[in-house]
């Protein structure tokens, strides 16, 4: 058996109380064991089949979330391969997160119905389950031929088309040198093959650092409010929803729990989450909130960070400062209404990024959406801009862009033009993947178009 | 009415090079066969280029002779000159191409016909195919009937064949010979469709008529290399090209005349191969290009017949003689031949399957030309596959079937029965997604132990094989455990070659990996060399150096093999599979793929159709 490995959330995509992200193939176990640390310190590899482990899942250094992670050994697995599955919290975002990781891991994303193709190959389905999962998938491509439609017409295929028809006229000239060694096909010189080669690759990262941008108008960033209690946080939530969510009070630790709700601010879409002051406390009821809180200032992508600027800046605003770190945030320095007692130099310390605002009155609240949208790399942002959709389009111009140095390393090695081309032709299948042609095809159409070659 | 004249196992209809190895292997694996040939002849004529082998090509002749077909053996015995194409471009595409001795070729490989023990070569049309009970009925022009279990076609130019020059055109086979005038009617009645594919071929001249004093000469490899596993000693040789190029007065006498072609004319409706277009096709797509290239090359050594390679054309002969005589060294060249364009009936290959058989039809088989494919390398690798089955099918045996990863010869059949073509099909490197390994070096590893099971590999061959393979093991071992001392000349050899110099052991495995490195570089301090088959140290030198990506292929082939493992029954109805796209529906059906592996590289059939198909797939098996 020799099989990549895939990984899928595997549950519903929604706001469910636990998220399974199922991972199968020869490398399922090595590849959780990269993201799962277990408590009890012992790795997945030294697992039987069919037992678990409680642990933490990382990316990187960072840790998203508490799990349990399923061992399942081939055969032994609905599959038949090596199998995890990593049962998570629930909702689309975390679970989300957590499949990244596994991708990051090494796991390339399954594909609609991949998991029961292989079950199938490995003989362990039975009939009533077949016909159920044919007409999941038969519904599945309606939607993804719906799906590939709209692409189609999208700035992306138009940025990949480009870039890989870049790249097939470099396959068909080495092809016409190759396969016409005797027409006077011009030489292909390594400085230009070099210089097409570096400009792709260039391009292909501009895909791929664009994607959290990207992500960040379509699918939202994970944002945090934090503040000592009753600086305005909730106030502020509600000026950015549009309406009372939180539980306004001005006794301080009234929001006690994370309050998710998902803004537009500018054009960027931020799930705000709302939380309880950050603060020593010995009310049980708000010390796990405080704990929660932590937790996810440890893996949020933007903070908004809120002060009582009627009053100075005090130790405890100092101690939450420090554990911003260097995750991206703005200040907001509220209560501009009541005059303002807060140095703002003392913050800017920290973040540069400050904002003076009413959460009650409104006032300042371009100045913050500037902010935002400056922060996320977004102020620019050209919605018709080529923009990777998902995870197995970006998996696909990261594997593009590392065939593209493979030709690159080829060539600076001193490898024939062999590797280079077939390297190159890898690079090509992968960016015509996305859009669904066929590379082989594409690549002698462009020889005979191009070379007048032949006895 | 016709007259019974005897039965055979398998018939071959035609003796060009796809026709031969059909031929040959068939009656090899013990099947009582006949090959029919419109003219005693013409047996492995050819009638374009005297050449054999080229890039991708060279490849094709090295696998047909590592399965123990012909083409190798016999065009090493009628070379005239070797050469190894694209040195220095990498050894995936190095491409060995010989200069042959037309007639030589022809004669050579009509007496080993003659000689093969169950085989009968005989001169006749064929002008219709029945079936007759459970077998099929051949009669010739002269009313004889042959019953036979299977058939293969192998008809090359010669169905249909129209040759166009100018204004004239008539029908005629290649070369003047005539034509299969009646067979393609008799193949449309079975409920076959046909449909016109042309080609072209240049003009001859007289050798003492061409000022060869001017011209750049091509020469052959010193020492020449054969094609064949088996030919030991390939002798010097015998012969040179020339090259030469069109020029703008070439250029302007096409163009005033280009409205006396047949093909802008608008009277040849086949479809000609891109690859090798008409100097006319040439001067009008390429406009801005100056000039052209093209080869003076020898027919052969009794000959004075010189044949001019890039310059095929279906223009008028007086406008022929016109521009031929505005190449340098040509101007006062005679022609003996004129170029000319011939269209000639062939079939859509999605038609057939893995094994060159028709779907529909039981034991027809359809190789070379007839299949949609062009030159004599394409033809003859067909031919041998077609051969091979018709031999297992009339024996009950299991069907043969190289897929794309065993070689050149897989590819170009899957591609045929796969994707079909839309003009005359030419094998080329690029079309290999596994180029890294099918190299025209390994051929033998890679195909003969196939060949052996098959039973076209003779003890003795099976026996050097096997020498050969522990030889290149042994080898390989050598340089893993050969430790190099570091030495002022090693260091020398090494800076010599731009790579770094050593100062402690290393092992000969590693010196051979660098790219800058290799066996002729390492000679002196590789003292403990043996003498071995000098293909094995190209092997393993490839091998040591490409590792890295040979491995990465061979992942890819690994998975490519599990899905071509699941085998697809022949009489589906594929639009009755509910959750199959539309338009997959329609393309499975017309191609009718023998497992997901064909499947999935359908052109319209998507990963999630695949799926659909593995799930129905173990539903049948649980019915």
């Amino acid at each position: 058996m020799n099989s990549t490995t895939i990984a899928a959330i595997s549950t519903a995509q929604g706001a469910g109380g636990i998220g399974v992200i199922r991972i199968s193939g020869d490398d399922a176990i090595f590849i959780a064991d990269k993201v799962f640390k277990g408590i009890n310190g012992k790795s997945l590899c030294e697992y039987n089949g069919y037992s678990a482990g409680f642990g933490y899942i990382y990316d990187g250094g960072e840790k998203l979330d508490e799990a349990v992670a399923l061992v399942f050994r081939a055969p032994h697995s609905y599959t038949g391969e090596n199998v995890v599955e990593l049962s998570c919290h629930g909702g689309v975002y975390i679970t989300g997160q957590v499949l990244r990781a596994v991708l990051n891991a090494g796991a390339i994303p399954a594909a609609a119905g991949e998991f029961t193709k292989r079950a199938f190959l490995n003989g362990k389905l039975d009939l009533t389950e077949a016909e159920a999962v044919m007409n999941i998938i038969s519904a599945q491509s309606k939607t993804a031929a719906r799906a590939a439609l709209s692409c189609k017409e999208g700035s992306l295929s138009k940025k990949i088309d480009a870039i890989s028809s870049c790249l097939i006229d470099i396959a068909a000239h080495i092809s016409a040198w190759v396969d016409f060694p005797e027409e006077d096909v011009p030489e292909v010189e390594d400085e230009k093959l070099l210089a097409a080669f570096e400009a792709a690759k260039s391009d292909l990262n501009a895909l791929i650092s664009g994607y959290d941008a990207g992500r960040a108008v379509t699918q939202g960033i994970d944002t945090l409010i934090i503040g000592k209690p009753n600086v305005g946080k909730s106030t502020l939530m509600n000026l950015l929803s549009g309406c009372e969510k939180s539980i306004v009070t001005d006794v301080p630790g009234t929001t006690r729990d994370i309050i998710e709700e998902t803004v537009l601010v500018g054009n960027v879409i931020l799930r705000l989450s709302d939380t309880a002051g950050l603060r020593k406390t010995e009310n049980i009821v708000e010390k796990i909130g405080v704990e929660r809180t932590k937790q996810r200032l440890e893996r949020c992508g933007l903070i908004i960070a809120v002060f009582d600027g009627s009053l100075p800046i005090d130790s405890e605003d100092i101690s939450l400062l420090e554990k911003i770190g260097d995750i991206p945030a703005i200040a907001v320095v509220n209560k501009s209404d009541k005059g303002r007692l807060t140095e703002l130099d003392d913050i800017k310390k920290y973040i540069p990024n400050v904002v003076e605002l009413s959460a009650k009155s409104g006032d300042g609240l371009t100045s913050l959406v500037e902010n935002v949208e400056k922060i996320c790399g977004t102020g620019n942002f050209n919605p018709s801009q080529p923009l990777v959709a998902n995870e197995r389009q970006l998996l696909q111009v990261k594997n593009a862009a590392s065939s593209v140095d493979d030709c690159i390393s080829a060539l600076r090695d001193g490898f024939g033009l062999d590797a280079v081309s077939v390297a190159l032709q890898d690079a090509v299948d992968c960016l015509l993947g996305i859009t669904g042609k066929k590379a082989s095809d594409a690549v002698i159409d462009t020889v005979f178009e191009t070379f007048c070659v032949g006895k | 009415m016709g007259y019974y004249a005897g039965k055979y196992d398998v018939a071959v209809i035609g003796a060009g090079h796809a026709g031969i190895e059909a031929g040959l292997a068939a009656a090899r694996l013990g099947c009582k066969t006949a090959v029919f040939t419109i003219n005693m002849d013409a047996v492995g004529n050819c009638p374009c280029n005297p050449s054999i082998g080229g890039t991708a090509k060279g490849h094709l002749v090295r696998e047909i002779d590592a399965l123990g077909g012909e083409m190798g053996k016999t065009a090493d015995e009628c070379f005239l000159q070797m050469r190894m194409l694209n040195k220095g471009k990498g050894p995936a595409v190095h491409s060995l191409r010989a200069q042959i001795d037309r007639r030589k070729y022809s004669s050579v490989m009509k007496h080993k016909l003659e000689l093969q023990k169950n085989l009968d070569l005989r001169q006749a049309e064929i002008v219709s195919i029945e079936r007759f009970n459970d077998n099929w009925k051949l009669q010739t022009r002269m009313n004889a009937e042959f019953e036979c279990r299977a058939v293969i076609i192998a008809t090359g130019t010669f169905l249909g064949g129209k040759i166009y020059i100018g204004d004239v055109s008539f029908e005629s086979g290649p070369d003047g010979i005539f034509p299969a005038s009646f067979l393609g009617e008799s193949i449309r009645r079975l409920g076959i469709s046909t449909r016109r594919f042309k080609t072209g071929t240049p003009a001859r001249v007289l050798k003492s008529s061409v000022d060869f004093s001017q011209l750049e000469v091509q020469t052959g490899d010193e020492p020449p290399v054969p094609f064949s596993y088996d030919t030991e000693e390939l002798g010097e040789n015998k012969a040179v090209c020339h090259i030469s190029y069109t020029n703008e007065k070439t250029k302007e006498i096409i163009l005033k005349n280009i409205h006396r072609s047949p093909l802008y004319g608008g009277k040849i409706e086949g479809v000609g191969p891109r690859y090798c277009p008409s100097i006319e096709d040439k001067i009008v797509r390429f406009s801005d290009k100056p000039r052209h290239q093209l080869f003076i090359e020898p027919c052969g050594i009794d000959t004075e017949e010189m044949y001019i390679q890039g310059m095929s054309s279906s223009l008028p002969e007086d406008v022929q003689i016109e521009f031929y005589h505005t190449i340098k060294g040509l101007e006062n060249a005679l022609i003996m031949r004129s170029a000319y364009a011939i269209e000639y009936d062939c079939i859509d290959p999605l038609q057939l399957d893995a094994t060159l058989e028709f779907t529909d039809y039981s034991c027809l088989y359809g190789a070379g030309q007839f299949n949609g494919s062009s030159g004599y390398e394409e033809a003859a690798a067909q031919g041998l596959i077609a051969g091979i089955n018709a031999a297992l099918k009339v024996k009950g045996k299991k069907p043969f079937i190289l897929d794309r990863a065993s070689s050149y010869i897989g590819t170009l059949i899957d591609d045929l029965v796969t994707k079909g073509v839309s003009d005359p099909y030419r094998m080329m490197t690029s079309r290999s997604e596994y180029r890294l390994i099918l190299r025209q070096d390994n051929a033998d590893s890679r195909l003969t132990p196939l060949g052996r099971d098959i039973g076209l590999i003779s003890d003795d061959r099976w026996k050097r094989f096997n020498e050969k393979q522990k030889n290149k093991k042994n080898e390989y071992n050598r340089l893993k455990k050969t430790v190099i001392a570091p030495s002022e000349r090693l260091n020398e050899i090494l800076v010599s070659h731009e790579t770094s110099p050593i100062s402690t052991g290393i092992r000969l495995i590693e010196l051979i990996k660098r790219p800058q490195l290799g066996y002729e570089a390492l000679k002196e301090i590789d003292t403990e060399r043996p003498s071995i088959d000098p293909n094995i140290f190209e092997q393993v030198e490839t091998e040591v150096k490409y590792e890295g990506y040979i491995k990465r292929q061979e992942a890819q082939i690994e998975q490519m093999r599990r899905l071509e493992g699941r085998i697809l029954p022949k009489n589906v109805d594929y639009s009755s599979i509910s959750g199959l796209r539309l338009e997959a529906q329609e393309k499975l059906n017309k191609i009718k793929p023998q497992n997901l592996g064909q499947a999935s590289r359908i052109s319209g059939v998507s990963p999630a159709d695949i799926s659909v198909l593995i799930i129905w797939l173990s539903q049948q098996k649980k019915d």
